[in-house]
């Protein structure tokens, strides 16, 4: 083939095919590498149930335990503090839990189990940006500036200001548009909570 | 001058451009002969890189990226047995925030005298992207002491990304390489950190001062010298990079190194904006420190991040908002209507709109550092109107402007 005779056509063709399928093996290979970020088999064995003992956790205290590297409150509120969680609802954003995430057992005011209403398990993780939202029963504390004179217990973060019920249910206009996540649990027995794990119980 | 074509030098040029590219992008550099104090912080930005190269690749030497013993190879490790490894670990945590200072100047810089206008948006968009993997490099190294300020401000700019719709939850998981930061995001962000981004910023800024060197320099009176030339097609304006602004760089990196050398021998805490207090303490997954603020050059966006109110159940608002203060600097050129480039020949008007606009940063910058409370709330979703209505109304108002004569040759004020 003669040098003035050069295919014009037949040169692109080759090269839009070439880098086609450049670009469709630089894809394959970006597979592996994109795939070592996710979480290692050692990572993923770790996420398995743990056992909290709360026989001896009064009314009013809160123990935190860790599953899944995450702090989960396990919180048993008093008498007073459940007729709060009945009747305070218009403070709140989403009192009934219905674009928030826990199992159906507990989607009530209580969010607890009916036997335990007392008891509530909740992942300690804000919903706006992943804080541990602190627990505050009363306005003996740092934050008491925030949460107004009438305060009746709850969780506040102290990252961004949310502010929870004692149910761990978001109020009205906070940066948080959710209220706390609600780890699947069930009781072994009174006094031992199984966290990760409810029998299939949902 | 002619190449020359013998001796030592010779035989380099025959065979790599060493003279060429001495001359054209230092001794036959022309730069306009106005510059002001404003022009110090491109020389003194490349500086504070050598500075962090430099402490950083020692630092590496001696630290350790696992989560049982990062800690300790910070704070016992490099602060206490390593022989001068307290004056390097200063070096290095010093030098990013200069570094953000010095940025944050040289951005002002090319803000009040139109440095992003035609010819130069390239230059300006490399800056923009340099900005931007400034703050990765910055975020992820802040991760490293893994102190509770560390994880925990790692843990929410982590979940900016949880908090995108659909895919967000499976997309922070991907991030961190488990359920919550761990060993696996700490290894990852050492690597990135002394790795990837550094080269992602070398490569950007060479192109950041190929595109400066394609069009020359702005200057304080925003006029090209380029249009008056002499005989030889030297700028009647400019004078040669190499010697005369390579030296007057020099007085700036001395009294640069003076403000330097004071913070990292007698304050290197910057009492807790350079370096946090609850970093002095380990990284605890499962005790969030009482307030939890950013670094302080990230604070500034992190107050618009929080100024934002969750809408329809997502935070994902305040995400955007964030990403948009950034992501409008990119389209400051073409956003400004205004042909005149320094802010000397532009409407006073206009110069109190700068005014207001580095105010309005600087108050979201303070509000960033402090705990949210509801008129703190209020005042940072004011500034935060004013920053995006500064650029967002630009094409409008730039209009409107009426400007002074702009000289043709520079002047020497």
């Amino acid at each position: 083939m003669s040098a003035d005779a050069v295919n014009n056509s037949k040169r692109r063709l080759l090269v839009a095919a070439t880098s086609v399928v450049g670009a469709v093996g630089a894809g394959f290979v970006a597979v592996p590498f994109i795939k070592s970020w996710k979480p290692s088999a050692k990572a993923l064995a770790a996420g398995a149930p743990v056992i909290a003992d709360i026989s001896k956790l009064e009314e009013g205290q809160m123990i935190t335990v860790e599953w899944r590297g995450k702090p989960v409150y396990i919180l048993k509120r008093t008498a007073e503090n459940l007729k709060v969680l009945d009747s305070d609802l218009d403070l709140l954003a989403d009192a009934a839990s219905d674009g928030s995430k826990q199992p159906e057992y507990c989607k009530n005011n209580a969010r607890s189990y009916d036997e335990h209403k007392a008891v509530c398990v909740m992942e300690g993780v804000c919903t706006h940006l992943g804080c541990a939202p602190k627990y505050v029963p009363d306005l003996n504390n740092p934050f008491a500036g925030s949460l107004g004179g009438d305060w009746k217990g709850g969780f506040f973060c102290p990252c961004h200001g949310s502010i929870y019920d004692l149910s761990g249910r978001v109020r009205q206009s906070m940066p948080a548009p959710k209220n706390l996540p609600i780890p699947p649990y069930m009781f072994k027995s009174d006094t031992v909570i199984l966290i990760g794990q409810d029998g299939g119980k949902a | 001058m002619e190449q020359k074509t013998n001796g030592l030098m010779g035989w380099i040029d025959a065979r790599y451009p060493a003279t060429k590219t001495w001359e054209k992008h230092l001794s036959k550099y022309y730069a306009p002969k106005n510059f002001n104090f404003w022009y110090f912080f491109g020389s003194l930005a490349f500086m504070v890189l050598v500075i962090q190269i430099l402490s950083g690749v020692f630092l590496a030497m001696f630290y350790k990226p696992d989560t049982a013993l990062a800690f300790q190879s910070v704070e016992m490790g490099i602060m206490r047995d390593v022989e001068w490894g307290w004056l390097i670990r200063y070096f290095h945590s010093t030098g990013a925030s200069a570094f953000f200072i010095v940025v944050y100047l040289h951005m002002f810089r090319a803000l009040i005298y139109g440095s992003y206008k035609k010819p130069r948006e390239l230059i300006w968009i490399f800056g923009v992207l340099i900005f931007l993997a400034l703050m990765a490099e910055g975020f992820m190294g802040y991760l490293l002491p893994w102190g509770q300020m560390s994880f925990w401000g790692a843990q929410v700019i982590i979940n900016l990304v949880s908090a995108i719709p659909f895919v967000g939850e499976d997309l922070g998981i991907w991030v961190r390489g488990d359920f919550v930061i761990g060993d696996a995001t700490l290894n990852r962000f050492f690597s990135l950190h002394i790795v990837a981004i550094p080269l992602i910023l070398i490569g950007l800024i060479f192109a950041h001062i190929v595109a400066l060197h394609e069009v020359g320099s702005n200057n304080p009176d925003g006029v090209e010298i380029k249009k008056n030339k002499d005989e030889n097609g030297i700028p009647l304006d400019g004078i040669a990079f190499h010697p005369y602004y390579s030296v007057k760089d020099i007085v700036g990196v001395i009294v640069f190194l003076m403000l330097f050398a004071s913070v990292v021998f007698f304050a290197p805490e910057m009492f807790g904006y350079f370096l946090e207090h609850a970093n002095f303490e380990p990284a605890n997954p499962l005790k969030t420190p009482e307030h939890i603020a950013p670094v302080w050059y990230f604070t500034p966006f992190y107050s618009v991040l929080r100024a934002v109110p969750s809408i329809a159940g997502s935070a994902f608002p305040g995400v955007i908002a964030m990403g948009a203060a950034i992501v409008v600097l990119f389209f400051l050129p073409w956003l400004d209507r205004n042909p005149v480039k320094s802010i000397r020949y532009r409407a006073s008007w206009y110069k109190i709109l700068v005014g207001l606009f580095v105010v309005a940063f600087i108050i979201l910058g303070v509000l960033g550092t402090l705990a949210p409370t509801e008129g703190r709330t209020l005042l940072a979703r004011i500034c935060t109107f004013y920053y995006f209505a500064f650029f967002l109304l630009m094409p409008i108002y730039t209009k409107m402007e009426v400007n002074k004569p702009v000289p043709e040759r520079v002047t020497m004020k």
